[in-house]
């Protein structure tokens, strides 16, 4: 890893050390061929009255050759001998490219035949090695462009990505009111159906609009508590499973409407965060991170087995949905009252409920937003980001550490109890199903691919994360592979997140005077 | 009387297979301070390797079981260990000296990774085997009751016991153990005096998959039943057993494991069987915010 910045023309004078090469490349594809024999070479199939092992030596074949040769191609690049990297990798990839397309114009039979003579069985693996193939090539065509040219360093490449979400954040100013434009307006495309000029919006669009939308408010509430304050919150989705059952119950118990108790919902979340929060949050971060997770499963083994109280596992169905003030969104109102389509006198769609509850939704992210940037400029948003830079400094200054971590738990809580209440009247029926640790981690990548503490990256991540995987279908099986990949591929690259840049919260110049330039970089290095 | 034994007989048993995972995260975190989440998983890849060995071996004509046991043995602690190397390698290497959160995220991605692998690669639904080792013996009777040791746990035990003794062998009498303590006190004064610090810290890692792959075993041979997600609750289980035996000591993490086993056993035998999860995570709990150390650990005192 080292070499990588070591300048280019310096490793191109050196003659490759063939044997050594070749050993690094076998032991490469030596331990994927371990790997596979482990875990793709056999598999179990039911069969009646037990199981039977199969087999994909197939597989394992493919998979040590892609080992040992994608190592060559790192090694070579590495090296500085881009040009055969290039002269292998580019006939693949556009070899591999055409076949994969050309897939989709053949019949169902055809294209399954000819899926055999793909290097692995699967048509998304197969992609998955295009896009190798086709970094590779990219790289390698870079090196032959840019000869001479040292290779970036870590430091570079940190700076660079810095310089661009400091870019991505300035321009958030008209990105951001662009995208909530286009938030807003967007539902209403439904009312034109068959308008040539306007892109088809239909339930199912909406469907994945309200879910990404659910999860940009999860992911800017869970922003607040790891973001801002810095702490690390395995368990979000229990204060979000607290605030779906407290509307639920209210609402089948005692008759209650959604907004009379979206409050309660999210107050409630609130007492939870405190009551968990209070034994735990002096503990260090990594242990308070395990613990939140430890609660986070409690919670839901609670809700599995307190059946008398939550219905258990069979989850409580028939939760009401909310109202446009008193007016349900229903085809007749059960009590012989007015309707939303009657008191307007509107044709009756059931439509109409999707774009309320979209906006429904839209409204309380954007309050958790605006809540956000708020506070971040009063002292409590200060004190929680000087707490997450640096907590043995803050003590000694006389802040009260636990008090300040208390307020942003409770506060993140809430919002995820908000957010909760929304899930449950959606859905119209909740389980301790919905409420795994699969979600937690789902919300924390979010926030993490989006970079901690920025607003407009966790929009992104959750378009990226919760939109796209809902289009691809086909996708759904990787969905959680990938996140997994995602967490792992963007903490090795970038730790703090993709879009993850910190303005100083106060500066002793304002820019456009000017001021010692040397001065505020480097505060801003050192923050 | 027969009922506790009983009981004690169940936790002693669950105790060895959390030990030996919680050994994992015990060594991992004295050597490079960092949780390893995805430990779980390696116990869970661990276990569906012995399957499929059992199965292939079976299918290769070796019926013999202790045979049999030996060979799968062997091969998932060897293919289980390169996950564990691998892991290292490819997740967490990269990230030596970033924030500790860093670290545990990228651990939290590659424990949802490796169990999203597993679930395609080896299938969603529960995999049930057999029992190999069947009969046992009685060794209590009141009433009508009869307390039976199997020769199952008969088996687990000796082969805790085992490991146990060659692994403190190793750490206490080896080079290898000398310079993984060594690692474990000072990382550069380690690298200064000529130790491969790199290798090392690989091979804690390498050791870890193993032992957790013979808990796997265990997991196999004892409930028959496996399936991809059985690594997140053992492996919480396992890193409470490290918290309360104090994480970063060995013998505190076998000592909380059979305590762990034993709380987890009596709580579903006296009390309900629902709710023995959220007994260990209390336990988790009460011992982070009394004795952040645990019962063996030494105190961790964090300078400015």
């Amino acid at each position: 890893m080292s070499t990588t910045g070591a300048s280019m023309s310096d490793t191109a004078a050196r003659p490759l050390d063939l044997p050594a090469v070749v050993k690094e490349c076998g032991l490469t594809a030596l331990v994927m061929f371990a790997l596979a024999v482990g875990m793709v070479a056999f598999y179990t199939e039911d069969v009646p009255g037990g199981l039977e092992i199969a087999t994909r030596f197939g597989a394992v074949v493919a998979v040590t050759l892609l080992g040992f040769f994608g190592r060559l191609a790192i090694v070579l690049l590495r090296e500085g001998r881009p040009f055969p990297v290039l002269v292998v990798a580019l006939p693949f990839t556009v070899l591999m490219l055409v076949a994969l397309l050309s897939l989709n114009f053949f019949d169902a039979e055809t294209a399954e035949t000819l899926k055999n003579y793909l290097p692995v069985g699967d048509v998304v693996v197969n992609w998955i090695v295009v896009i190798m193939a086709g970094v590779f090539t990219l790289r390698a065509f870079w090196a032959l462009r840019h000869t001479g040219a040292s290779a970036k360093t870590v430091v570079d490449r940190e700076k660079a990505m810095d310089n661009f979400a400091a870019r991505v954040q300035r321009a958030s100013r008209f990105i951001g009111p662009l995208l909530l434009g286009i938030a807003v307006v967007f539902p209403l495309l439904a009312f034109f159906p068959d308008s040539p000029f306007v892109p088809k919006v239909d339930r199912r669009l909406l469907d994945i609009a309200i879910l990404v939308v659910t999860y940009v408010m999860l992911g800017w509430g869970l922003n607040i508590v790891v973001g801002l304050a810095g702490l690390l919150d395995l368990g979000y989705v229990a204060f979000y499973a607290v605030g779906a059952y407290s509307y639920a119950l209210l609402a089948t118990h005692y008759d209650l409407g959604f907004w009379v108790c979206l409050p309660f919902a999210g107050l409630m979340a609130a007492t939870a965060g405190i009551i968990l929060g209070f034994p735990v949050l002096r503990l260090r971060g990594d242990y308070l991170a395990i613990v939140t997770l430890g609660f986070g499963e409690m919670i839901r083994v609670i809700l599995l087995n307190w059946y008398e109280f939550t219905n258990g596992p069979d989850g409580i169905s028939g939760i009401p949905r909310p109202t446009f003030f008193g007016l349900p969104f229903s085809r007749s109102a059960s009590d012989g009252g007015e309707t939303f389509h009657g008191f307007f006198g509107l044709t009756y769609s059931p439509i109409d409920r999707i774009i309320f509850m979209y906006y429904v939704i839209l409204a309380l992210a954007l309050i958790t937003n605006l809540f956000t940037l708020r506070i971040r400029k009063l002292p409590i948003g200060r004190a929680w980001e000087a707490l997450r830079e640096d907590e043995i400094a803050c003590r000694s200054l006389g802040m009260n550490p636990r008090n300040t971590k208390l307020t942003a738990f409770s506060i993140g809580a809430m919002f995820g109890g908000f957010a909760g209440s929304f899930f449950a009247t959606r859905q119209g029926f909740i389980s301790p199903e919905s409420f795994t640790f699969v979600e937690s981690a789902v919300i924390l990548a979010v926030v993490v691919l989006g970079g901690f503490g920025s607003q407009i990256g966790v929009v992104l991540a959750a378009i990226i994360l919760i939109g796209l995987p809902e289009f691809f279908r086909e996708l759904q099986q990787y969905r959680m592979l990938a996140f997994g990949a995602a967490m792992v591929l963007i903490m090795i690259w970038r730790p703090s997140g993709l879009l993850a840049h910190r303005e100083p919260t106060i500066r002793l110049w304002r820019e456009r005077d000017g001021g010692p330039p040397e001065k505020t970089q480097a505060a801003e290095e050192s923050a | 009387m027969a009922y506790f034994v009983e009981q004690l007989i169940n936790g002693l048993t669950l105790g060895a297979i959390y030990g030996l995972i919680a050994i994992g995260y015990t060594m991992v975190y004295g050597i490079i301070g960092m949780i390893n989440f995805a430990h779980g998983e390696i116990f869970m890849i661990g276990s569906f390797i012995c399957l499929l060995s059992l199965m292939v071996l079976g299918l290769l004509g070796i019926t013999w079981v202790p045979l049999a046991l030996l060979l799968t043995l062997i091969i998932a602690m060897i293919l289980t260990s390169m996950y564990g190397w691998t892991l290292e390698r490819i997740a967490y290497r990269p990230l030596r000296g970033s924030p500790r959160l860093a670290a545990l995220i990228t651990a939290i991605g590659m424990s949802i990774f490796l169990q999203n692998y597993v679930q395609i690669l080896q299938g969603a639904r529960v995999r049930p085997m057999q029992p190999l080792i069947s009969g046992g013996f009685e060794i209590m009777q009141s009433g009508d009751y009869i307390v039976s040791l199997s020769y199952l746990r008969l088996f687990i035990w000796v082969l805790t016991l085992v490991l146990m003794v060659a692994f403190t062998l190793i750490i206490t009498r080896t080079a290898l153990g000398r310079a993984q303590r060594a690692c474990e006190q000072d990382r550069g004064m380690a690298a200064l005096i000529g130790i491969n610090v790199d290798k090392t810290i690989s091979l804690t890692f390498v050791m870890g998959a193993a032992l957790a792959s013979v808990a796997g075993m265990m997991f196999l041979l004892s409930y028959g039943v496996i399936d991809f997600f059985i690594g997140f609750l053992a492996g919480i289980k396992a890193f409470t057993a490290a918290v309360l035996g104090g994480i970063g000591s060995l013998p505190g993490a076998m000592l909380g494991g059979l305590l762990i086993g034993l709380i987890e056993a009596f709580w579903s035998g006296y009390f309900t069987v629902e709710y023995k999860d959220v007994a260990a995570f209390a336990i988790l709990v009460l011992v982070l915010i009394f004795r952040p150390t645990g019962l063996l650990g030494k105190p961790d005192i964090e300078k400015v």
